[in-house]
């Protein structure tokens, strides 16, 4: 049997979907071809959000990776524009001029964002918010820092504002309603929406009219009708989309908003089926993934030869992704005579609920700042159910309706088998249960990979953690607290906190009180437990060597060859004749293979075999040098320019600065490695704005910035603050570092720490409160007594001399029998 | 060569490995591992990873497993096995503790580097 020609046009999420259903049931019915106008293969556009905010990584979203085609024989054209269908040829040609004839043809073009068409909107810098590249011109926008405007204060508009603020840039939302979201939420809660998305630090303008975008050759600002100027460096559009249906229209088929299918999703033409965003079915368009993956299910079936499958449209939620702020929305909330509401308010809480009643059921939903009801009211409107008998109390949720009020589990617990927990991939509680249970799953991960719940936005993750809960009981630890290995349950935080609280001053002591399920942990707790009880008891804890690993054990980097590489600290990257001609000979005397510049300004020795090792340290420590530290979760380097002992342009000592700052802070072990550099002016040559901790010499002063990184994530620091003198520089940092000790995860960079907790939280400890600032720089003074010990002089005296030596040498008894 | 007999070297005290630790032993066919636990158990394996032959004596030392330092993998002392997803092997070594001292048979050793 000679396979059907199945063409498709468009490769989004819709599609995607189809084939793989299709592939799934009649895999050899079709020889498959996709055309499709974006030059890549199909991802999860859902999640362009967290990809924006830098959450997610592109790999990460990706839904049919290449091999996916090449395995299932389906050829995909990536970067092809399909411009006509001849319906009578029964072919589809692309721009550039490809020919591809067909049996059937899919058309699923998704939707084009709308764009307003006020003067200058095709100025550089003014971009849509739809796809891959958009997202790539805006991260590549925000590495200037500079301003966004976003147009359209709706669900994509706040998430493209919260990752432009993510990415560090400032951000401006205006609005035209009074209110954000004000088809969904009232006056209140628009305000209550409004006001977390402003402590994020977004600007939110309603009430905006956009009159003019203004600029020479790229975007400069956004006019508004009222004459406000917003400069802008970017601007997005988030004001709508609309159905893509040009290539069905010119090729003749019924189009009204969209590509009018019926039931069955086929098009007024036989052969030609239309689903996702471009199609219009019994009048309705869709702009959500969970009708869409309904109508590729139907699809798949009609064309694996089922005659009945048909698409009904069922209510759809949304939730904004945005971290921090829960809101869920749900079905219809237009006014009207027949329709009365039912809403919640906890103003101290910050949430608010609202419900939509119609002849005794749930129209519509709004819940906002706890969402944790969302699946039950849900799924009661789904289903019309008749809420008369608990009218009263409907609104306290569940737990309420049913008792149980306390158990968190209670919500989920009470959703009937076929209520709907994963809207993206409509995926039941009972699949999920009944998964867990026949299949033994134990983890998020499990159901992710056996069910697809959780497994597209994640907005259900926290649902899905419940039944793991529900149905394993304490064997389920939810990812909310994720144990720090598998010797325990309890994260990281609770065993800090569990430190302080009961006083533990040994690993054996904590491992004891803390109930560890192996006899001494492993090679991931113990470095950890061994950080935090060092930091948290600065001079009485004592320091377990064999809870290190090996580089911080012997202060050396292991090489692949099981030999080390040894690195002598040199001063914010000065150096002298006198240390370069110690390193000359050292490196001669031991026969060291390399020498080499490392990218930390200092110099590194490759190659030392371990027994030579006390006696490097011993003719470096001669000369005046002091261990790098280039092995430690601690201070590695401060990196400096040349500044203004030298640089025409050096507007501070920014060399001395550095060297201070090194000589103040080295010996200090921190979560993670810590490095720091110093720029005398801002060409910041010593490139301090992707440093954990980084300083800019300006004129009136010193630009403190922190959270940056260089090395598996590129991330430009954020401001922590300006100030005047390097004193209080140097306080500034010192405190910074010991918030960072205290708080940070062990092997959490400094920008992990800080987006876990917060840009604004450590702004506020260390430069606003300035008694916190003060007594945490005390408690790093203290704890800075104890740790400034050259490690090198110790063992070059014969501390840990075992660690340098076999026990026993039987290669020389051998030669001499 | 007798192969029941067991030929037992002093190769020095349990003392002289720090608890949760290891020293090396050299021998003519490579370096042999000597692990002391925290019930001061002592195991020998070859120092050389089954992955990419990293030296377990440098890595640490935790339950009857050492986590080896270049890449992780965790290696049982009792008999050299890769654990979990991991898989391969290392040469252990007969050792035992008598009155303090570690007295260890090389003839595996001895035995691989004739052959
Ligand atoms: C020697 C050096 C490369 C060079 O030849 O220049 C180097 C060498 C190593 N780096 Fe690096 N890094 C070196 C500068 C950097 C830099 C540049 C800098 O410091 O300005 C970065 C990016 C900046 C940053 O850290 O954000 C860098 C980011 C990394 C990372 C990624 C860390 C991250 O959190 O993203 C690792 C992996 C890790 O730590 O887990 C790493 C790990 C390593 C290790 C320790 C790999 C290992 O575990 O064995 C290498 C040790 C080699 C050795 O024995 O010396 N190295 N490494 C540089 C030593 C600087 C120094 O003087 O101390
Ligand atoms: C930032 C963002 C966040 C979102 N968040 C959510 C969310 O949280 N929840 C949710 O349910 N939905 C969300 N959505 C909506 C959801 O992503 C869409 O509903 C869904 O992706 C539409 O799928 P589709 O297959 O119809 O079209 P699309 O995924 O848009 O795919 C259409 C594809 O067809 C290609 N194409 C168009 N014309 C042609 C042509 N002539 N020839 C060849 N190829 C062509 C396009 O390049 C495109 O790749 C979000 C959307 C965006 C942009
Ligand atoms: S980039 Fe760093 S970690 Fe990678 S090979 Fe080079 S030195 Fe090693
Ligand atoms: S060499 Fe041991 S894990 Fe790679």
């Amino acid at each position: 049997m000679t396979k059907k020609k199945l063409v498709v046009i468009g490769n989004g999420m819709a599609p995607g979907r189809a084939l793989e259903k299709l592939l799934d049931t009649a895999p050899d019915a079709y020889e498959v071809t996709i055309f499709n106008a974006e030059p890549r293969v199909n991802y999860d556009r859902i999640m362009l959000s967290p990809l924006l905010s830098g959450e997610k990584t592109f790999d990460q979203i990706v839904i049919h990776g290449d091999g996916w085609y090449v395995k299932h024989g389906v050829t995909l054209h990536k970067g092809a524009t399909v411009t006509a269908i001849d319906r009578e040829a029964r072919t589809v040609t692309t721009a550039r001029g490809i020919t591809q004839p067909y049996d059937k043809l899919i058309i699923a073009t998704g939707s084009l964002p709308i764009i307003i068409p006020v003067p200058g909107h095709k100025l550089a810098g003014v971009l849509s918010y739809r796809d891959l590249d958009d997202v790539e011109a805006m991260l590549l926008a925000a590495k200037s820092r500079g301003h966004a405007v976003v147009i359209g204060g709706g669900l994509l508009g706040l998430e493209a504002a919260a990752g432009l603020k993510e990415q560090g840039m400032d951000v401006t939302v205006i609005h035209l309603a009074p209110t954000l979201l004000e088809r969904q939420l009232d006056t209140t809660a628009g305000h209550l929406l409004q006001r977390a998305v402003e402590d994020r630090g977004i600007r939110v303008i309603t009430k905006a009219n956009t009159k003019a975008i203004l600029g020479e050759k790229k975007v400069e600002a956004v006019l508004l009708e009222d004459g406000t100027r917003l400069p802008a460096d970017l601007v997005v559009m988030a004001v709508g989309i609309k159905p893509n249906a040009q290539v069905a229209k010119d090729a003749g088929l019924e189009v009204n908003r969209g590509i009018v299918v019926d039931a069955g999703m086929r098009t007024s033409d036989q052969d030609i089926y239309a689903i996702g965003e471009c199609a219009e079915v019994a009048g309705q368009v869709f702009g959500l993934v969970a009708p869409l993956y309904e109508m590729a299910g139907v699809l798949a079936a009609r064309l694996a030869g089922d005659t009945v499958a048909a698409f009904k449209p069922s209510a759809v939620a949304t939730k904004l992704k945005v971290t921090g702020i829960n809101l869920f929305s749900a079905g219809d909330f237009a006014e009207s005579p027949d329709r009365q509401e039912i809403v919640l308010r906890d103003a101290s809480r910050g949430i608010y609920k609202r419900l939509v009643l119609k002849d005794d059921a749930i129209i519509g939903a709004v819940l906002y700042g706890d969402t944790s009801d969302s699946a039950w009211f849900f799924d009661l409107l789904k289903k019309r159910s008749d809420i008369s008998p608990m009218r009263e109390t409907l609104i306290f949720g569940p737990s309420f309706a049913g008792g149980s009020p306390l158990d968190p589990t209670a919500a989920v617990a009470a959703l009937p088998d076929e209520a709907e927990i994963c809207g993206c991939n409509g995926v039941c509680k009972g699949k999920i249960t009944g998964a867990i249970a026949s299949m033994g799953l134990k983890s998020l991960d499990d159901v992710r990979a056996r069910t697809k719940a959780s497994a597209s936005c994640g907005s259900c993750t926290g649902l899905v953690e419940q039944l793991l809960k529900t149905a394993l009981g304490d064997a389920y630890n939810p990812a909310a607290v994720q144990p720090m290995c598998a010797c325990t349950h309890l994260g990281h935080d609770d065993v800090r906190r569990l430190i302080v609280a009961k006083q533990l001053k040994s690993i054996p002591a904590l491992m004891q009180a803390l109930e560890w399920n192996t006899s001494c942990g492993c090679a991931k707790c113990r470095p950890a437990l061994n950080y935090y009880l060092l930091s948290t008891w600065p001079g009485e804890y004592v320091d377990d060597s064999q809870s290190r690993f090996i580089n911080e054990r012997v202060h050396a980097n292991i090489q692949r060859d099981g030999t080390y590489s040894v690195v002598p600290r040199m001063w914010g990257g000065m150096t002298s004749a006198k240390e370069l001609r110690a390193i000359a000979d050292v490196v001669e005397k031991f026969k060291i293979p390399s020498v080499k510049c490392t990218g930390g300004q200092r110099i590194d020795m490759l190659g030392v075999r371990k027994e030579d090792l006390p006696a490097v340290w011993a003719d470096l420590n001669a000369a005046g040098m002091i261990s790098g530290a280039a092995y430690a979760k601690g201070l590695r380097t401060v990196k400096t320019c040349v500044g203004t002992d030298w640089c025409r342009f050096g507007t501070q000592d920014s060399t001395g600065l550095g060297i201070k700052l090194e000589k103040y802070l080295w010996g200090s072990w921190t979560p993670a490695k810590l490095k720091l550099a110093v720029s005398g002016c801002p060409r910041n040559c010593a490139e301090a704005t992707c440093k954990d901790i980084g300083v800019i010499c300006v004129d009136s002063g010193y630009d403190i910035h922190f959270a940056g990184a260089a090395g598996l994530d590129i991330k430009g620091t954020e401001v922590l603050g300006h100030v005047e003198t390097e004193a209080e520089a140097i306080e500034v940092i010192a405190a910074l570092t010991q918030l960072y000790r205290e708080q940070g995860r062990y092997l959490e960079r400094i920008y992990k720490w800080a987006k876990r907790v917060g840009l604004d939280t450590i702004r506020q400890q260390i430069m606003n409160d300035v008694e916190r600032r003060r007594s945490l720089h005390e408690r790093f003074a203290y704890s800075q007594k104890f740790s400034q010990i050259d490690p090198w002089a110790e063992r070059a005296a014969g501390k840990d001399r075992h660690e340098f030596a076999p026990m026993a040498d039987f290669t020389r008894k051998e030669a001499a029998e | 060569m007798s192969t029941h007999e067991q030929r037992w070297i002093d190769i020095g005290c349990i003392e002289d490995i720090p608890v949760r630790g290891a020293r090396v032993v050299r021998t003519p066919a490579g370096c042999i591992a000597v692990f002391r636990t925290a019930e001061d158990e002592a195991f020998a394996i070859d120092d050389a990873c089954p992955h990419k032959a990293g030296p377990l004596s440098q890595g640490i030392v935790h339950g009857k497993s050492v986590t080896c330092p270049l890449h992780n993998w965790v290696i049982s002392l009792e008999n050299g096995d890769a654990q979990g997803a991991d898989e391969g092997s290392v040469a252990s070594y007969p050792l035992k503790i008598e009155g303090g001292r570690l007295l260890l048979d090389l003839r595996r050793a001895q035995d691989r580097s004739a052959a």
